[in-house]
């Protein structure tokens, strides 16, 4: 063996044994560290935060961008590019301290100005419409010194700190000028590169503020074909999937560990309660003893979801009450309690379901059969999407309708406030007195604790009126490799891919 | 014996077609009228139980009995194509009677509107028809038996067309007899071949219309069963319970298999 063979050698075992110390090490990140994840469409409305619309953009954003605050996975707001904020007692201002030493990807740190200037744009006020309607609320915004940016209000409102946290109100720096195609944010990944209808590539970024990312690289795949999602996680292209269907996840391999979280939404049958006989509180009530919960979750998701009782899913950990129990299953009490409602022999009426969710449509085909041992005749009503939204959520034309409702910010009002009586979006025409008048205290409650005992309170309320007939927070599906660990689920629509690391072997 | 072989030689699209279609009339009746389980019956210990003797034909994802649902469903899809051709056929006609013996203006003016009808696909005229009155089984009957008269209307006309000039209808004439007892006592029964042969082909078509209308979500409405909803919901389990789509579609398949090759078998014999 000559000279150079030795040292050729013995270079090979000094890298192999290098590559096997890190190997061994997981769970820390390494250079060459990656994972790839499916989504089901291309981000192609817009990186720019305050432009994107779409949920699936939106949740990739919220690994580039992060707000003054943004939502943990419990639900808690807490501090990101502000380190603290505070309200005056007016609840007009609100004072926000910027975090020091927290930079943007192009390695600028981030200024008031930028701060300014960010919030200014998300809330349209130099042009052009804000996507987050209650931003239209905000008079101004003033750099009072280097670290501190107030923003200030024309009338109170106790959701604004949760409107501040999406992504919509994204920090980003006044210096690009081109957000929409190369974003800059302060997020723990940087965007690298785009391939339209392929993939897009994040990068780590090693300047960020908080935890850092535990993975490198991220590679985000398209798969726009539902059909070939499972054929791609079996064949090793895409390490992690998120919201699939039980039927997918039952064909997966075993190299895959399927994490069940809930959807954030209360499915229900929402009644009208502007029509006969949904008018009385009696036929409701008989109604919601009539359906049997655990039945429908048997038959259409294996036993898979979340028993709701009231207008509130699970993962609004701080608000949720669990009410599933208030009307355990019992058809004597039904048929009894339809009697005093007058309507012994039972009555017919339509359930409303789009036809584009299989699940409702399920579902609602499950109501329907276990109604019937009441002698109510709940026929199914089929209509397109488009319908659905003109006909039943803006015009109201229904007797009941199975669909799932959530939240579009992080605020128990989002869930609570339709069913106000004067409420824009009640669809369901629920009025009641005491309801009305419990949320009207929310206002005028002191504390955060005050509120959500008040939050509470509602949630019982609508159970107490057997305000709709409440099924589930569905379950969703994640198929994660068994490579990997780490992924959280959040009370909204987000992916989180700084928490996902490689497992310790 | 000889003969009957001799029969089946000479037209054996007629008696095969024949024998699918009423077994399958035979087995959808009887699976309807005798089938212990309620259809819409739904069972979670079942869920997608394999054949059994209980259950020859399996159960679907809700547990309900394949056969029975098989049965009920095949037996609306009848149902639905069947009125539609009754309605199509009556209506073809008479238009095409008036049109075909009378001719002038109003021959022109129906034709041309006929023509128009018959541009447009008719699964798309009778998606327009839907969206106008919204679904279930009787406005699906009435929006694809609209869209099934155009065609018999103008089988019939060229059917009159054809006739109106033979001797039989001339000697009629001179008898005296009148334009309606000429147009419905002696033509018509002279058009029978050709307008049956067509009825079973628009039976067929019928079938098939149903089955896509019901598998886009917007014809028979659940739980009701039709073959074509039926389908669709199978959809979702192609990979994990093939069987369910694959009995749906083999059934589909048989009828309109039977009544294509009864359509084709009448045409020769016409």
């Amino acid at each position: 063996m000559s000279k150079k063979k030795i040292i050729a050698f013995a270079l090979c075992a000094a890298m192999t044994a290098t590559t096997a110390l890190t190997a061994c090490s997981g769970g820390k990140s390494d250079a060459s560290s990656k994972i790839v994840v499916g989504i089901p469409q291309d981000l192609e409305d817009s990186l720019d935060p305050h432009e994107a619309v779409a949920a699936g953009t939106k949740e990739i954003l919220f690994n580039i961008y992060e707000g003054l605050l943004k939502p943990d996975e419990t639900g808690e707001l807490i501090p990101a590019v502000a380190k603290e904020y505070s309200v005056s007692d007016d609840g007009l201002t609100y004072s926000f301290v910027l975090r020091d030493g927290v930079k943007f990807h192009n390695g600028k740190p981030v200024t008031a100005e930028d701060v300014k200037y960010s919030i200014e744009k998300s809330a349209g006020m130099t042009g052009g419409q804000s996507l987050i309607s209650a931003f239209s609320n905000i008079k101004e915004v003033n750099i009072k010194d280097d670290t501190t940016v107030d923003i200030v209000l024309n009338e109170a409102d106790i959701d604004f700190p949760a409107y501040i946290a999406t992504t919509t109100a994204a920090i980003i720096p006044k210096d690009n000028d081109k957000p929409a195609t190369e974003p800059v944010g302060t997020g723990p990944y940087m965007f690298v590169s785009r391939s339209p209808q392929e993939n897009i590539e994040l990068k780590k970024f090693n300047d960020y503020w908080g935890e850092p990312a535990n993975i490198e690289n991220v590679t985000l795949k398209i798969i726009p074909n539902a059909d070939s999602i499972v054929m791609n996680l079996n064949g090793g292209a895409v390490d992690m999937f998120a919201r699939l269907t039980s039927t997918q996840t039952q064909q997966l391999s075993d190299n895959f560990n399927v994490l069940e979280g809930e959807m954030n939404l209360v499915q229900a049958v929402y009644l009208n309660h502007a029509v006969e006989p949904f008018d009385n509180v009696d036929v409701c009530r008989a109604l919601s003893y009539a359906v049997d919960v655990d039945n429908i979750l048997e038959l259409t998701s294996d036993g898979k979801g979340f028993p709701v009782g009231s207008s509130m899913f699970p993962a609004f950990k701080k608000y949720y009450v669990d009410l599933s129990n208030t009307y355990p299953t019992d058809i004597d009490k039904a048929k009894e309690l339809l009697a005093e409602a007058g309507y012994p022999d039972g009555f017919t009426f339509s359930i409303t379901v789009p036809s584009n969710y299989q699940p409702h449509v399920e579902a609602a085909q499950v109501v329907s059969e276990q109604l019937k041992k009441i002698g109510v005749n709940a026929e199914i009503k089929l209509v397109e999407w488009n319908t659905w939204l003109s006909d039943v959520y803006s015009g109201r034309q229904f007797e009941a309708t199975l669909i799932g409702v959530d939240a579009s910010s992080l605020t128990a009002t989002a869930m609570l406030d339709r069913f106000r009586t004067d409420a824009d979006n009640n669809f369901t025409n629920y009025s009641n007195k005491d309801y009305d008048d419990l949320y009207a205290k929310l206002y005028t409650a002191g504390s955060e604790d005050e509120r959500v005992e008040i939050y509470k309170e509602l949630q019982k309320n609508l159970a107490d009126n057997a305000a709709n007939i409440y099924i589930q927070d569905m379950a969703e599906f994640v198929a994660l490799s068994d490579k990997y660990d780490g992924y959280v689920f959040y009370p909204l629509y987000v992916q989180d891919f700084a928490k996902l690391k490689i497992k310790e072997q | 014996m000889k003969e009957i072989i001799f029969k089946i030689k000479k037209n054996p699209e007629l008696y095969i077609g024949a024998f699918i279609s009423v077994i399958m009339i035979l087995i959808i009746v009887c699976g309807t009228i005798f089938s212990p389980y309620d259809p819409n019956a739904m069972s979670a210990a079942d869920k997608f139980a394999d054949p059994s003797l209980a259950h020859p034909l399996g159960c679907d994802n809700f547990g309900r009995d394949l056969f029975s649902r098989l049965s009920i469903g095949g037996a609306t899809t009848l149902f639905v194509a069947l009125v539609t051709v009754i309605i199509g056929v009556t209506f073809g006609i008479i238009i095409g009677a008036l049109t075909g013996y009378f001719g002038g203006a109003i021959d022109e003016i129906l034709m041309r509107f006929n023509d128009a009808v018959l541009a447009f696909p008719s699964i798309l005229l009778a998606l327009v028809f839907i969206s106008l009155f919204g679904s279930g089984t009787w406005k699906v009957i009435i929006s694809l038996g609209i869209v099934f008269v155009p065609s018999f209307a103008r089988i019939v006309r060229g059917e009159f067309m054809r006739c109106k000039y033979l001797d039989y209808v001339r000697s009629a004439r001179l008898m005296g007899a009148g334009d309606f007892r000429i147009m419905f006592v002696h033509i018509l029964p002279n058009t029978l071949p050709v307008v049956l042969s067509s009825a079973v082909i628009g039976f067929n078509n019928a079938v098939l219309a149903e089955a896509s209308m019901s598998f886009l979500g917007i014809g028979v409405q659940p739980p009701s069963s039709s073959l074509g909803r039926m389908l669709s919901d199978a959809q979702a389990f192609l990979f994990s319970e093939p069987g369910y789509a694959l009995l749906t579609g083999i059934t589909i398949a048989l009828i309109v298999l039977g009544f294509s090759l009864l359509g084709d078998g009448l045409k020769k014999n016409a």
